[in-house]
C-alpha cells in the first residue's frame, strides 16, 4: 500500500513498516541532489515533523513525516550518492522506513490516482 | 511563489521551454536555471567539452566622445584611460563611500569610444548614474534591449568557432576583443567569461539572437547551461556575483581586489579617498567545507566558537564533490589559508577550513589556443 502527500511525500507499507520517500515530481523539482541528512535511528516522530533534510544545488528543502513512527533505518546509500534519489525517487531512493505506525492515519493521504489528479490540479510548480 | 507577470524574457524563451528548461525569477527576468539534463551535468559540461549561455539579461552600455576616458576614470575604481583599444578590463563603479555600485567589463572599442557591460539588476541605477556623472559633450546610450548576449564557456570553444569559420590564430587572447561576423552576423567578440574554462562572450543584435543560439547549438558537443551551472561555476573559481561579495556595504578592498585598484598611484576617482583613508573592515575568503552539505547565504562563521563573519555565497561543488563557500570574515579576526572554522545556522554546524581561491584549480580560461 502506498500514499502521497501534498507536501510531495510518498509513504509504502511492507509488513510491518513504512518506507517514506520523495516523489517523482519532487525530485524533479529539486534537481540535483547534493546531500541527505535523515533523524537518527530511533527518532520518535509525530505526523508532520521534520523527518530530515535534503539539498539540491540550489537550495535545501525539509521532508516531513507523513506519519508517525519510530525511525527503524536510514538509507545509508544516499551518504555518499544522494544522486540515487533523482534516478530512482520511489524505489532506491527510500530515505528512511519507520515502525510503531499506525495505519489508520493513512486513510488522511492521496492514493496514486488521487495524487496525480492534485498535479494536475496545482498549475503553480511546487517550490519544494 | 513569484509573481511572474513583470518579469522579462530574452528572444530565446521559446527555445529554452522547447529544451526542457526550468525557468526562474532573477534580477527582473524569467531566465533558465537549468535544462533537462540539471546543473550538475551542464556543470561538468562546461568543465570538460562546451556549453552556450543565454546572458540576454546583461546590460550593454556605449560611452563615445572626445576625452570619455578621462571622464569616466573619475567614475570607475580602475583606470581606463590607460586602457588599450582591443582591450577588455573588469572594473567597478563605486559610491563616494568607496562601496560597489556595479562590477563590470569596460571594453575600449577606440581612442574615444567605450562599451560596458553591467549586471542586469543594477542597469539602470548604472545608467542613471552614468548619465549624471558625464559631461554633456560625450554621448552615453543603453543598447541593453537591442543587444544579444550568448557565452560560449568550455575547453572547445575555440573549436566551436573554427568549425563556423573563424581561424582559430585570429581569435582574440585573453580579456581582449574583435569586431566579427558569425556566419554572416556581425558580433563583438571578447575572449571573457564567468566560468573559468576557455571561453567567449558573442554580442550581436537581439534581432538574431534565436538564429545564433541555433547555429552555435548545432555545433559538435555544444549543449545548453543554464544560470545554475553559471553560479556554481563561477564559485568554483571565487569569482564574486554582485548581490552576494560585492554590494554596498563591501569595498573592493574588502572583496581582495586591492592590487588591480592600484591605490598606490596618483589618481583620484569616487570612492578613493576612503578607500585611502579607512582600514578594510573585513574579509573575503574562499572556505573549503567537510562534506558535501551547503552552508548558504547568510550561515554565521565561527572562529574558535566566536561568530566572526558571514557566507556571502555557498554551494555542494560538483568539480570537488564537497560544499565550498566564499565568506566575509571581520578584520578583528587574524586568519590564515588551511584555518579550521566552523559554519553554523540554527538547524545545523559544519566545519571547513580557509583555502585559497580558486577552489576549482584546472580551469582553462588562460589556455593558449
Amino acid at each position: 500500500m502506498k500514499r502521497y502527500t501534498k507536501e510531495h511525500e510518498w509513504v509504502e507499507i511492507k509488513g510491518t513498516e513504512a518506507y517514506i520517500g520523495v516523489t517523482a515530481f519532487a525530485a524533479k523539482e529539486l534537481g540535483d541532489i547534493t546531500f541527505v541528512e535523515m533523524q537518527p535511528e530511533g527518532t520518535d516522530l509525530i505526523i508532520g515533523d521534520v523527518l530530515g533534510t535534503i539539498e539540491s544545488v540550489k537550495a535545501a528543502s525539509d521532508v516531513y513525516s507523513p506519519i508517525s513512527g519510530t525511525v527503524a533505518a536510514i538509507n545509508t546509500d544516499l551518504e555518499e550518492e544522494p544522486g540515487i534519489i533523482n534516478n530512482s525517487p520511489e524505489e532506491k531512493g527510500w530515505v528512511c522506513k519507520l515502525d510503531n505506525i499506525d495505519l489508520v492515519e493513512l486513510d488522511e493521504l492521496m492514493t496514486k490516482e488521487q495524487y496525480d489528479k492534485y498535479l494536475k490540479e496545482t498549475s503553480t510548480p511546487s517550490k519544494k | 511563489m513569484s509573481d511572474s507577470e513583470n518579469l522579462k524574457v530574452t528572444p530565446l524563451y521559446d527555445r529554452h521551454l522547447a529544451l526542457g528548461a526550468k525557468m526562474v525569477p532573477f534580477a527582473g527576468w524569467l531566465m533558465p536555471v537549468q535544462y533537462a539534463e540539471g546543473i550538475i551535468a551542464e556543470h561538468r559540461h562546461t568543465r570538460t567539452l562546451v556549453s552556450i549561455f543565454d546572458i540576454f539579461h546583461m546590460g550593454e552600455f556605449r560611452v563615445k566622445g572626445e576625452d570619455s576616458a578621462i571622464a569616466l576614470d573619475k567614475i570607475l575604481a580602475r583606470a581606463v584611460a590607460d586602457q588599450k583599444p582591443g582591450t577588455c578590463r573588469y572594473n567597478f563603479m563605486l559610491n563616494d563611500k568607496g562601496a560597489v555600485i556595479d562590477d563590470l567589463i569596460v571594453y575600449r572599442i577606440a581612442e574615444n569610444e567605450f562599451f560596458i557591460v553591467v549586471n542586469a539588476g543594477t542597469r539602470d541605477n548604472d545608467a542613471a548614474r552614468f548619465r549624471e556623472l558625464l559631461p554633456e559633450n560625450i554621448t552615453f546610450t543603453d543598447e541593453s534591449d537591442s543587444t544579444a548576449k550568448i557565452d560560449l564557456q568550455g575547453p572547445e570553444s575555440a573549436d566551436v568557432l573554427a568549425a563556423l569559420g573563424l581561424k582559430k590564430e585570429s581569435l582574440p587572447l585573453y580579456y581582449r576583443w574583435m569586431n566579427t561576423a558569425i556566419n554572416g552576423i556581425p558580433c563583438l567578440l571578447s575572449r571573457t567569461g564567468y566560468t573559468g574554462e576557455l571561453g567567449f562572450e558573442i554580442y550581436f543584435p537581439a534581432d538574431k539572437s534565436e538564429s545564433m543560439w541555433d547555429l552555435l547549438l548545432k555545433q559538435k558537443n555544444v549543449k545548453p547551461a543554464g544560470l545554475g551551472a553559471r553560479d556554481t561555476l563561477r564559485l568554483e573559481m571565487g569569482y564574486p556575483l554582485y548581490g552576494h561579495e560585492l554590494n554596498l556595504n563591501t569595498t573592493p578592498v574588502e572583496a581582495g581586489f586591492s592590487e588591480i585598484i592600484r591605490l598606490g598611484e596618483k589618481r583620484d576617482f569616487i570612492g578613493s579617498d576612503v578607500l585611502r583613508n579607512s582600514q578594510p573592515k573585513k574579509r573575503l575568503v574562499g572556505i573549503e567545507l567537510d562534506g558535501r552539505r551547503a552552508a548558504r547565504e547568510g550561515t554565521n562563521v565561527l572562529v574558535g566558537g566566536k561568530p566572526a563573519g558571514t557566507v556571502s555565497s555557498g554551494a555542494f561543488s560538483p568539480s570537488l564533490e564537497k560544499a565550498v563557500a566564499m565568506a566575509f570574515i571581520s578584520e578583528e579576526f587574524k586568519i590564515s589559508d588551511g584555518m579550521g572554522l566552523e559554519l553554523a545556522t540554527e538547524r545545523f554546524k559544519v566545519s571547513g577550513k580557509i583555502v585559497p581561491v580558486p577552489f576549482y584549480k584546472n580551469g582553462t580560461a588562460r589556455t593558449k589556443i
